[in-house]
């Protein structure tokens, strides 16, 4: 399978899928460990996708987003954004409401 | 080989000309920084947006030569 394929059907299948550094349970990046945290905390289901698994995805994903860096944090298909911003829009509530309003909360 | 701040903020600068940049050197590293940045350029963009132009301005060291910056962008 394409790796864009792959890319696609994973945020297809997965509501909340977070391209990650390690899993969520055993993060192996402080960047990707902040954010599998607030969603932790937000009490949401989440795919983590661990792209140390997959030296193509891990290059893929970047192309995929137009990118440079990983964690990225995919809702409904759409790029939410990378540790920065995730971490602001939870400072923010934004978070919240994003997930409350697609009732994913 | 690790980016100097002085570097990271002529690049900003060169594709964000008006931008007011605050780097912090996290660890003394010249590795993991962190940066306020603020321009006009930002006002009508997106958070993706804005970090994308952030990292375009990088030339591709974000993630490769640049290990770890993060950012946050404002409007002016």
């Amino acid at each position: 399978m394409e790796i864009k394929d792959k890319i696609n059907s994973l945020i297809k299948e997965n509501r909340i899928c977070l391209f990650m550094k390690g899993t969520p349970d055993a993060p192996q990046c402080g960047f990707s460990m902040a954010i599998s945290n607030v969603l932790k905390h937000l009490n949401v289901n989440f795919k983590g996708i661990n792209v140390l698994d997959d030296e193509n995805l891990r290059q893929g994903i970047k192309d995929f987003s137009d990118w440079p860096t990983i964690p990225q944090l995919y809702i409904d298909r759409e790029f939410v954004g990378g540790c920065d911003i995730v971490k602001e829009m939870f400072e923010k509530g934004e978070l919240k409401t994003l997930l409350k309003n697609k009732n994913l909360i | 080989m690790p980016l100097s701040e002085e570097k990271i903020k002529e690049l900003i600068k060169e594709a964000i000309p008006d931008a007011s940049i605050e780097i912090k050197d996290l660890m003394g590293d010249n590795n993991h920084y962190s940066a306020v940045i603020k321009s006009k350029l930002f006002n009508n963009l997106n958070k993706i947006e804005q970090h994308k132009l952030v990292y375009k301005s990088l030339k591709g060291k974000m993630g490769n030569e640049l290990h770890a910056l993060s950012i946050v962008t404002e409007g002016k």
